[in-house]
Order: structure tokens, then C-alpha cells, then sequence
């Protein structure tokens, strides 16, 4: 039994995304959520990042000793909620 | 397209007084809220709130949300649930997927010459082995199965963390029939009040402090059949020798909240970082209008509080659209926010209230150092 976090993880189960693929994104230059983002696909599935942003944050304020004010937030676009492509062809356009 | 005077995001209780207030003096209204039913937190606290009788302390949450909703039809307030919001665009333009009676959606825009942000909080994650296995859930979410869907979420439940949260749901899923096997908190003391504690104590179920869980146990089945706890030394790291492992099938996780920010991002306010409210939030000045002109926040979304703090928000930005709209006058405006100001104050007293009450100051101070007027969205 150990105490030890497992790297195999999984941190955003939207896209599954696991501990490892974070901290290397981190060793490739990730310096936020937007960084990790971009280069994982962390937070970018069906939530949005509702559920992992927060645990991603956590992975970079430890790997990287920063606040975690400097993490960052990551951006929205629309939809911000799962739409189907039918339903939004309906909608007008803005 | 259709036109409102104003939208307002979220049926919780900031939702619910901001509308009632904007309804009452004389603005169409709509209401829009994701879930089947307005109320949010409210329909799932079957406990007494403490409080003065100003803030219905001795009155449950479900009941306060009734209340509410009935204000809310006399203020002639449009409600549509099972409605989501999945845009903001220039000139308050808002793409809604509206909910229809048959159970099919529509796409609808509209445009509303005011915004109500009031879109609450969503549960923190924690994360451990095996915390994607099913029977890990938030505290939040094992509230809603019990006190909303009547379904019990398991049967032998570990809580992680003992905030007010951890302590009331814990009580609660005793009450639903479940057996709270242990609740589990890494700090050396209980979070919560010592009279939710008192209850789980007096149940005579085990309170862990300065432990933590490290595993999540998965069984034959694919779900949780138990979960690891360990001793954390003062930097709230496991001791490794101290594991211990406890049988359960579900583990509920009560580990704070995060203010729901995607609407704000989406409209451009600016924010700001805040660790005691849960991260990043809105800046907003005392009218609760954010650097957005035109897009006002309330509730959990400005920083993470309770129904109270939330309900008195919502009727600042409510009032604050009603004067905006011309409805009221400055005056008026301007004396019942210095009211609801006073009452905020009283709410945020005491070891937890007060910090709430600084960073709030801070927040406006902010806005007002950093931003002054709001400006139209680009």
C-alpha cells in the first residue's frame, strides 16, 4: 500500500488526461491552466473544466511552486453547456 | 428576437430576490435555471437555518424556497426551467436552449437591457487512487439523490471533510436510512459548527481528524467497496504506516466550492484571484454591477457564502437594475442598499463571517481602484 499519488492518474476525465501528461506538459513549458490546456486537452471536454481545473492547479502550484493566482483561469467560449449541432443550426444568428 | 428589460441567470436564492425585486417595480423579467426546479440549494436544505428572524432563521431551506417562488409569481416574474444558457454575446444578446412541456429544447435569443449573473457554485474535486471510481461523489451531489430524487446514493457512506457541508449532509444521510461509516478530516480540528458536529457525535459516528483518504478501493463490481485513510503529519502529507482501510460504497466529498464562473468569463467582466471565495470571481462595485455596464452578479458566483449572503445580493442587484431602468429613484435605490449593506454586515460577523466581510470591502475596493465606471461590453 502506498501513499504516494499514482502518476497514471486520471485528472479530467472528459478527456481522460492523466497526472503524467500534465507535469509533462509542465516540463515542455505549461505555465497555467491555459498552457496545460492547449497542449492536453485538459478541461476542454463535455464540463469544461468544471471538475479538473481546480486539481490541475493544484498539479502546477506543486510542480512549479507558484500562487495559484498565477495558474491563471481558463477562457469560455459558447456554448458554454453541451448544445446539439441541430439545435444550435435553429438558433438565429448573433 | 425576443426583448427583455431583464435576464436573470440562475432560480437560487440570489436568482430568485434579484428577480422579485426587478419584477416588483415594474421590469418584464425573465428567469432561466438549468435544473427542473428554481430554488437551487435551497430545495435540498431540509434543515432550520440559524440566523435572526430578519433572515428566517428556524425556517428550512425547501420552505424559504416556496416563499420565494410564490414572491416571485406576484412580482409577475417569466421563469423558465430546465433552460440553459449557452452564450453571451455583444449588445446583451443571450442564446438560450429553452426547455419546452414536451421535454424537446429550443434555441431562443434574446436581448435584455440588463443581466443578472447569479449562476451559484459547483463542488470541488479531490483527488486521490481510484477517485474516478463510481461511488465517489460530491457531498453536494449524495444531498441532491437523498433530499431531491429520494434515492440513496449507497449504503456504508465515508465523508471527506467535515465543513458545515460535510457535517449536514453526513446527518442527512443518516436520516435518509444510510450508515455514515466514518468522516474523515485532514485538519486537526472540525471545520463546521459544533452543533451539526454535536449531532454526528451524538450518533456515535467516528469524526477522523488529521486524516485524509488515499485510496478508493474499487470492487468485483467496477465500484468503490472501500477506501484507504492515512494519519497526515502538519504539512497535511499521509504518514506512510498509518494506513488503515475502511469498508464503504460510496464516498461523498465535501471539500468546498468553486464560484461558477463561465457566463463572466464569456461576458468579459474582469476578475479578480480570491482564495477565501474559491478562486477567481467578478470584480463588482456596491451596486453588485460588474465592469460590464449593464451585467450585474449575486450570490455564490461572487465569491463563495451561503443562502443568506446570496438572497440579500440578489435583492442589491435587483433594486440596483429597477434603478438603472428608471423604475425607481436614485433615493430609493441608494437607501436600500445602505439597508441591505447593514443586514450583510450583521450576516458576515463572528470567526468566519468577518473575514468574508474584509475580502468583500476588497473586492469592491478593487473595482472602485481599478475600474471606477463600468463600460459597455466590447
Amino acid at each position: 500500500m502506498s501513499t504516494e499519488l499514482s502518476d497514471d492518474m486520471i485528472v479530467c476525465r472528459c478527456e481522460e488526461v492523466t497526472v503524467r501528461e500534465i507535469k509533462e506538459a509542465i516540463h515542455e513549458g505549461a505555465r497555467d491552466i491555459v498552457g496545460v490546456k492547449r497542449r492536453t486537452r485538459a478541461g476542454m471536454g463535455l464540463c469544461q473544466g468544471r471538475t479538473c481545473e481546480k486539481l490541475v492547479q493544484q498539479i502546477l502550484v506543486q510542480e512549479l511552486g507558484i500562487h495559484p493566482k498565477e495558474a491563471g483561469t481558463s477562457s469560455a467560449r459558447p456554448p458554454v453547456r453541451p448544445v446539439t449541432f441541430g439545435e444550435l443550426a435553429k438558433g438565429e444568428v448573433l | 428576437m425576443l426583448q427583455k428589460d431583464v435576464l436573470v441567470i440562475g432560480a437560487g436564492p440570489a436568482g430568485l430576490a434579484a428577480s422579485i425585486e426587478a419584477g416588483k417595480y415594474g421590469a418584464s423579467t425573465l428567469l432561466v435555471d438549468l435544473n427542473m426546479q428554481p430554488g437551487g440549494q435551497l430545495f435540498k436544505q431540509i434543515h432550520k437555518f440559524f440566523g435572526s428572524s430578519a433572515h428566517r432563521s428556524g425556517t428550512r431551506g425547501y420552505d424559504i424556497g416556496k416563499q420565494l417562488l410564490q414572491e416571485a409569481q406576484e412580482a409577475n416574474v417569466e421563469i423558465w426551467m430546465q433552460s440553459t444558457v449557452i452564450g453571451i454575446f455583444p449588445e446583451h444578446k443571450v442564446a438560450i436552449e429553452k426547455g419546452l412541456d414536451s421535454g424537446k429544447k429550443e434555441m431562443i435569443t434574446i436581448q435584455a437591457k440588463k443581466i443578472i449573473i447569479a449562476t451559484g457554485a459547483s463542488e470541488n474535486a479531490i483527488r486521490f487512487n481510484g477517485w474516478t471510481t463510481p461511488g465517489v461523489m460530491g457531498a453536494g451531489a449524495a444531498q441532491t439523490m437523498i433530499n431531491v430524487n429520494h434515492v440513496k446514493p449507497g449504503q456504508q457512506i465515508v465523508m471527506l471533510g467535515t465543513g458545515n457541508v460535510g457535517l449536514i449532509v453526513s446527518y442527512q444521510l443518516m436520516q435518509a436510512g444510510c450508515d455514515v461509516v466514518s468522516l474523515i478530516e485532514a485538519a486537526p480540528k472540525i471545520g463546521g459548527y459544533a452543533v451539526h458536529a454535536a449531532k454526528i457525535r451524538r450518533a456515535g459516528v467516528p469524526i477522523r481528524l488529521r486524516h485524509t483518504i488515499i485510496e478508493a478501493k474499487k470492487g468485483e463490481n467496477g465500484c468503490v467497496c472501500g477506501c484507504v485513510i492515512a494519519e497526515v503529519n502538519e504539512h497535511f502529507q499521509p504518514i506512510p504506516g498509518t494506513e488503515e482501510t475502511i469498508a464503504c460504497d460510496t464516498i461523498a466529498l465535501a471539500a468546498g466550492l468553486k464560484p461558477t464562473m463561465d457566463l463572466v468569463k464569456l461576458a468579459g467582466c474582469k476578475l479578480t484571484f480570491n482564495g477565501p471565495f474559491g478562486g477567481y470571481i467578478p470584480l463588482h462595485n456596491d451596486r453588485m454591477e460588474t465592469s460590464c455596464l449593464g451585467i450585474f452578479v449575486a450570490g455564490d458566483t461572487t465569491g463563495v457564502e451561503e443562502a443568506n449572503t446570496a438572497l440579500e445580493e440578489g435583492k442589491i442587484a435587483g433594486i440596483s437594475v429597477a434603478e438603472d431602468l428608471g423604475l425607481i429613484s436614485p433615493d430609493t435605490a441608494s437607501n436600500q442598499r445602505k439597508e441591505i449593506w447593514e443586514r450583510l454586515h450583521s450576516l458576515r460577523l463572528g470567526p468566519f463571517g468577518e473575514r468574508r466581510m474584509q475580502e468583500k470591502e476588497a473586492v469592491m475596493k478593487e473595482y472602485e481602484t481599478c475600474i471606477g465606471a463600468p463600460i459597455p461590453i466590447q
